[in-house]
C-alpha cells in the first residue's frame, strides 16, 4: 500500500524522511496524492481558475454543435452572438478621438476615475465591423478548450495503449511499435498539423482536434513504455502472475494504476501544448477558418491594428495565456503530488520539531 | 561498436522511409492542386488541367508516385541526388539551399542565448530551492511556457521596435522608469546571490543603486543614440567576467586564481587600443577570428605564468576570462557604428525594424563595411531573437532545475560534503557536471527541432527561410517542395537522436552501448 510508511518503519533513524512521513501515516496512496495536490497552492488556484473559465465561456454564448452551415445551438446568457453586428453600439462606444468599438468594461471604482464600475453594452469592445468582441472571444475560448480536451483525451488513450502494449510484451511487438512511434515523432507536429489543418480546418474544430490528437500521442507512449518496462519486473507483478492473473488483469489492475502518475502529468502537458498548437495553426491560417473563430485566428486577424485598437489583441491573447498557464500549473501540482521521491520543502518549524524529537542537532 | 552504429543507421533509414511515405501520402491526398481551376473561366481550361496532370503526374496514385520521388533521394548514393522541381520549375534543392542559411542565422543566436541563460538560471533556482528567487523564476518560466510566440512577437514589435524608435528621438528615460528598472535589477541580482535576509537587502540595495546610477548616466549622456562601451565599460565587464570565472573554477580564496583572472582582465583592457587596429572599416570575419586568437593566447599565457603548480586550472581561468571579455571589445566596435548607421538614408533614424531579414536600401559602400553590415544583421535579429529566446528559455530553466535537484539529492553529493569539500566544489564539480549529462540529449534534439520551430517566427517577422518555403509549399500544393522541407527536418531529427545517444555514451561512462 503505502511505500512511504514502510520506508519510515524499517528505518529506525529519526531523519528528515520521518518528518515527512509523519504527515502520511495511515493514509492510502490516493489520499496522500490528493492531500499533496490540495496543499499545492498554485495548482489549486489554477484548478479553480480553469473551472471558472470553463463554466464562464461555455454558459455565456451557449454551445454550438455540428458544422457552421446548419448548427444546433443551446442558448446562453450573453445577448450577442458572433453573427450579430451592432454598428450603432460600436459607434456609441468610441474613444481616443473617434476610434469606434472601445471596450465599455470599466472596473475602476468611481473614486479613481469618476465613471464607476460598469459593464456596458460591449465589455470587450467590438471589432471593426461592429461584432461584439466578447461573443467572439468566448467562442474562441470554447474552441480552444474543446481542442485541449479532445487532443488530451485522444493523446492519453492512444499513448497509453501503445506504450503499455510495447512495454508489457517487449520483444518484437515493442520494436515494431517503437519504430512506429519514431516515425510519427520525426514529423514535426506543426508540419503535420498544417497539412491536416489546411485540408480539414473548414470542417470545424472537432475534426481538426481529432486529427491533431491522432498525431500527439508519441511522447506519452514513450514515457508509458519506460514505466511499464520497469514496473513489469517488480515483485508484485511476479506475485500476481504466480497467483494466476491473466495479462489483461496484470496490465489493468496491477501496472496501470502505478503508471497513472506519469500518464496524468504528461496528459496535462499535452493538453497545454494542444492549445498553443491550435492557436499557432489558426494563426498561420491552417487551423480554424472564418466565419468560425478561434483565439489564434482572432490574434492573427487583428495583429496589425494593435496600435489603434489594442483590445482586439489583448483579450484573446490573455485568454490563451491564462488557460495554458492554469493547465501547466495543474500539471506541476500533479507531478509534485504523484512523485514519491519528491523531496518536500522542510520548513524551519519542521526542523525545530525534529530537533526536539531527536534531542540532538539533525 | 561498428555493429551498433550500422544497426542504428539502418533503423534510421527505415524510420525516415516510413515517415516520408506517410507524409507524402498525407499531403498528396489532402491537397488538390486542380482546385485552383474550380472557378476558372479561361478558354484553355481543359488544356491547362491536362498540362498540370501531366506535369505533376497526378494520374499516378500517390503511393506509387512516392517511389518516383524516392528515386531522387536514393540517387544520392551514386551522386545523382534530386529533390525534384518545385511548381515554379526551380530545383527544390536550390530553394532549400538558399533558405537553410537564413533559418540558421535566425535561430542560432536565440538558441545559444536560451541555453546559456536558461541553464544558468535553472541551476541557480535549484541551488536556491524554495527561495523567493526560485518562486519568482518558476512563475516566470511557467508564464513564458504558456505564451504563444506570435502573440509575443506582436507585443515586441510594438514595445521594442515602434516605441523604442520613438524613444530614440529624445533618448531620456523617465525617472520612474529608472527607479523601476533599478529595483528589478536589484531583485534579480540579490536573488542570484541569495543568503540571509540582511544580506539580501544590502545586495539588493547595492545593485539597485548601481543600476540607477548607470541608467541615469546613460540617459543624461544621450548614450542610446551614440552608444559605445569605451575602455571603461570594457574593463568593467572584463573584471566582472573574471570574478564569475574565478568563482566557478577556483574560488575566491585561491590567491593565484585571482591573479590569473584579474591579470587577464587587465590584459584585455591593455589590448583594447592595440586591437582597434584590427577593426578598421575594411575588416572581415578573419579579423574577428584573429582578435579571438590574440586575446585567448594572452589569457592562456597569463594563466601559464601565474603558477607552475596546477597549471591547467589557471590556464583555464585565463582562457575563459579572455574568451568572455573579447565579446565586449567587439560589441563596442559595432556600437560605435550605430549612430552613423542610424542616421544613414536607408535607416532614417528608426533603427529597429519590425519586418525583414536585411535592409535592402543600404549602399554598396555600407554593405562592404563589415561593421555596418553586421550591425544591420544584428538589428534585424533583435526582435526574433528575443521572441525565440523568451519562448525556449522556460524549457531549459525547468529542465536544468529538475536535473540539478535530482543530482543534488544523490548519495555521492552527501559523500562529497562529508569529505569536507567546499560547497563550490560540491556544486560545480559533483553537481553541475552530472546535471549537464541529461541536458546533452535535450540540446542536440533542440537544434534539430529548430527548423520546425521557426515556421511561425519566420512568418511573423517576414524572414525568407525554411518556414516560409514550407508555408508556400502548403499553400501552392507544391508536393516536391513540401517533401524537401520534410525530409531535411526528419533527417536532422533522426541524426540528432543518434548523435545524442553516441554522445551520451561518451560523456557518461556509466552508459555502455550494447554491442
Amino acid at each position: 500500500m503505502s511505500n512511504v510508511n514502510q520506508a519510515a518503519g524499517s528505518n529506525p533513524e529519526k531523519n528528515e524522511n520521518e518528518i515527512q512521513s509523519r504527515d502520511t501515516v495511515g493514509l492510502t496512496q490516493k489520499q496522500i496524492i490528493v492531500k499533496r495536490f490540495v496543499k499545492h497552492k498554485a495548482a489549486m488556484g489554477s484548478l479553480f481558475g480553469l473551472i471558472f473559465i470553463f463554466i464562464f465561456v461555455f454558459t455565456a454564448t451557449g454551445l454550438q454543435f455540428g458544422n457552421s452551415q446548419n448548427p444546433t445551438t443551446v442558448p446562453g446568457w450573453w445577448k450577442f452572438k458572433i453573427t450579430d453586428i451592432d454598428p450603432e453600439g460600436a459607434i456609441a462606444a468610441s474613444c481616443n478621438g473617434g476610434v469606434t468599438g472601445c471596450p465599455t468594461l470599466d472596473l475602476a471604482p468611481s473614486f479613481l476615475d469618476g465613471d464607476g464600475i460598469r459593464i456596458g453594452a460591449h465589455p470587450f469592445g467590438t471589432d471593426i465591423i461592429g461584432t461584439d468582441y466578447f461573443a467572439l472571444v468566448v467562442r474562441g475560448a470554447q474552441q480552444s478548450i474543446l481542442v485541449m480536451l479532445i487532443v488530451g483525451f485522444l493523446g492519453i488513450v492512444l499513448g497509453t495503449t501503445i506504450g503499455a502494449i510495447a512495454g508489457f510484451y517487449g520483444g518484437l511487438i515493442d520494436a515494431v511499435l517503437m519504430r512506429l512511434t519514431d516515425m510519427f515523432l520525426v514529423t514535426p507536429t506543426l508540419i503535420i498539423g498544417s497539412v491536416i489543418g489546411y485540408r480539414f480546418g473548414n470542417f470545424g474544430v472537432i475534426p481538426l482536434a481529432l486529427l491533431l490528437g491522432f498525431f500527439a500521442w508519441m511522447g506519452l507512449a514513450r514515457f508509458v513504455r519506460t514505466e511499464f518496462l520497469t514496473l513489469r519486473e517488480r515483485e508484485f507483478v511476479d506475485a500476481a502472475r504466480v497467483a494466476g492473473a491473466s495479462d489483461r488483469r496484470i496490465i489493468f489492475k496491477h501496472i496501470l494504476p502505478n503508471a497513472m502518475g506519469i500518464i496524468i502529468v504528461s496528459g496535462t502537458l499535452l493538453a497545454s501544448g494542444a492549445i498553443l498548437a491550435e492557436s499557432a495553426l489558426s494563426y498561420l491560417g491552417f487551423g480554424v477558418k472564418p466565419p468560425d473563430v478561434s483565439l489564434g485566428l482572432l490574434i492573427s486577424q487583428y495583429q496589425d491594428s494593435f496600435s489603434i485598437s489594442p483590445w482586439l489583441f489583448w483579450w484573446p491573447g490573455t485568454l490563451i495565456v491564462s488557460i495554458a498557464l492554469f493547465v501547466n500549473f495543474i500539471g506541476d501540482g500533479l507531478r509534485d503530488a504523484f512523485d514519491p521521491r519528491q523531496r518536500r520543502h522542510i520548513s524551519f518549524k519542521d526542523r525545530r520539531n525534529a530537533k526536539e524529537l531527536n534531542g540532538k542537532r539533525p | 561498436m561498428f555493429a551498433y552504429i550500422s544497426r542504428r543507421l539502418g533503423m534510421m533509414f527505415v524510420i525516415v522511409f516510413g515517415a516520408s511515405f506517410m507524409a507524402y501520402n498525407l499531403q498528396a491526398y489532402s491537397s488538390n492542386p486542380l482546385s485552383i481551376f474550380g472557378e476558372s473561366t479561361e478558354l484553355n481550361k481543359d488544356f491547362l488541367i491536362a498540362k498540370m496532370i501531366r506535369d505533376l503526374q497526378l494520374d499516378v496514385p500517390p503511393p506509387l508516385r512516392y517511389f518516383s520521388w524516392l528515386r531522387g533521394i536514393i540517387g544520392g548514393l551514386w551522386g545523382d541526388f534530386n529533390l525534384g522541381l518545385s511548381r515554379s520549375d526551380i530545383p527544390v534543392s536550390e530553394i532549400i539551399g538558399q533558405a537553410i542559411p537564413v533559418t540558421i542565422r535566425l535561430v542560432i543566436t536565440a538558441t545559444f542565448l536560451a541555453i546559456i541563460l536558461g541553464v544558468s538560471v535553472g541551476m541557480i533556482t535549484a541551488i536556491r530551492q524554495y527561495s523567493r528567487f526560485d518562486y519568482v523564476m518558476t512563475f516566470i518560466s511557467f508564464l513564458l511556457f504558456s505564451l504563444p510566440i506570435f502573440w509575443v512577437a506582436v507585443l515586441l514589435k510594438e514595445f521594442m521596435a515602434i516605441q523604442f524608435n520613438d524613444f530614440l528621438v529624445d533618448p531620456v528615460i523617465h525617472p520612474v522608469g529608472i527607479v523601476i528598472t533599478a529595483l528589478l535589477f536589484g531583485f534579480v541580482i540579490a536573488g542570484f546571490v541569495g543568503g540571509k535576509k540582511s544580506g539580501f537587502f544590502s545586495v539588493f540595495g547595492g545593485a539597485a543603486i548601481f543600476a540607477g546610477i548607470v541608467l541615469s548616466y546613460l540617459s543624461a549622456s544621450r548614450w542610446f543614440i551614440e552608444p559605445s562601451l569605451g575602455i571603461f565599460g570594457v574593463t568593467f565587464l572584463a573584471l566582472c567576467n573574471a570574478v564569475l570565472v574565478i568563482q566557478l573554477i577556483s574560488g575566491v580564496e585561491n590567491r593565484k586564481g585571482i591573479y590569473a583572472g584579474f591579470g587577464t582582465a587587465i590584459a584585455m583592457a591593455a589590448l583594447y587600443y592595440p586591437l582597434q587596429l584590427l577593426m578598421s572599416a575594411s575588416a572581415s570575419f578573419l579579423n574577428v577570428i584573429a582578435i579571438f586568437a590574440i586575446t585567448i593566447a594572452a589569457g592562456c599565457g597569463i594563466g601559464f605564468i601565474v603558477s607552475p603548480i596546477d597549471r591547467r586550472t589557471y590556464i583555464r581561468i585565463g582562457l575563459f576570462t579572455a574568451l568572455l571579455s573579447t565579446f565586449p571589445i567587439i560589441v563596442d566596435r559595432f556600437l560605435r557604428e550605430f549612430s552613423e548607421y542610424m542616421n544613414s538614408d536607408a535607416v532614417g533614424r528608426r533603427p529597429i525594424p519590425t519586418l525583414g531579414q536585411a535592409n535592402d536600401l543600404l549602399t554598396p559602400e555600407q554593405l562592404n563595411n563589415y561593421w555596418i553590415h553586421g550591425l544591420d544583421t544584428a538589428v534585424h535579429l533583435v526582435l526574433p531573437t528575443i521572441a525565440l529566446t523568451l519562448i525556449s528559455f522556460a524549457g531549459y530553466v525547468r529542465f536544468a532545475r529538475g536535473s540539478l535537484l535530482e543530482v543534488l539529492n544523490m548519495d555521492y553529493i552527501r559523500t562529497a560534503r562529508a569529505k569536507g569539500l567546499t560547497e563550490r566544489t560540491v556544486i560545480v564539480r559533483h553537481g553541475m557536471r552530472n546535471a549537464m549529462l541529461p541536458l546533452t540529449t535535450i540540446l542536440v534534439n533542440d537544434f534539430a527541432g529548430l527548423f520546425g520551430g521557426a515556421i511561425i517566427t519566420e512568418g511573423v517577422f517576414a524572414w525568407r527561410g525554411m518556414g516560409q518555403v514550407f508555408n508556400n509549399a502548403i499553400r501552392n500544393y507544391d508536393l516536391n517542395l513540401f517533401m524537401g522541407v520534410f525530409i531535411i527536418s526528419a533527417f536532422l531529427t533522426v541524426m540528432a537522436n543518434f548523435v545524442a545517444d553516441l554522445l551520451y555514451g561518451v560523456v557518461d561512462p556509466r552508459i555502455r552501448i550494447r554491442k
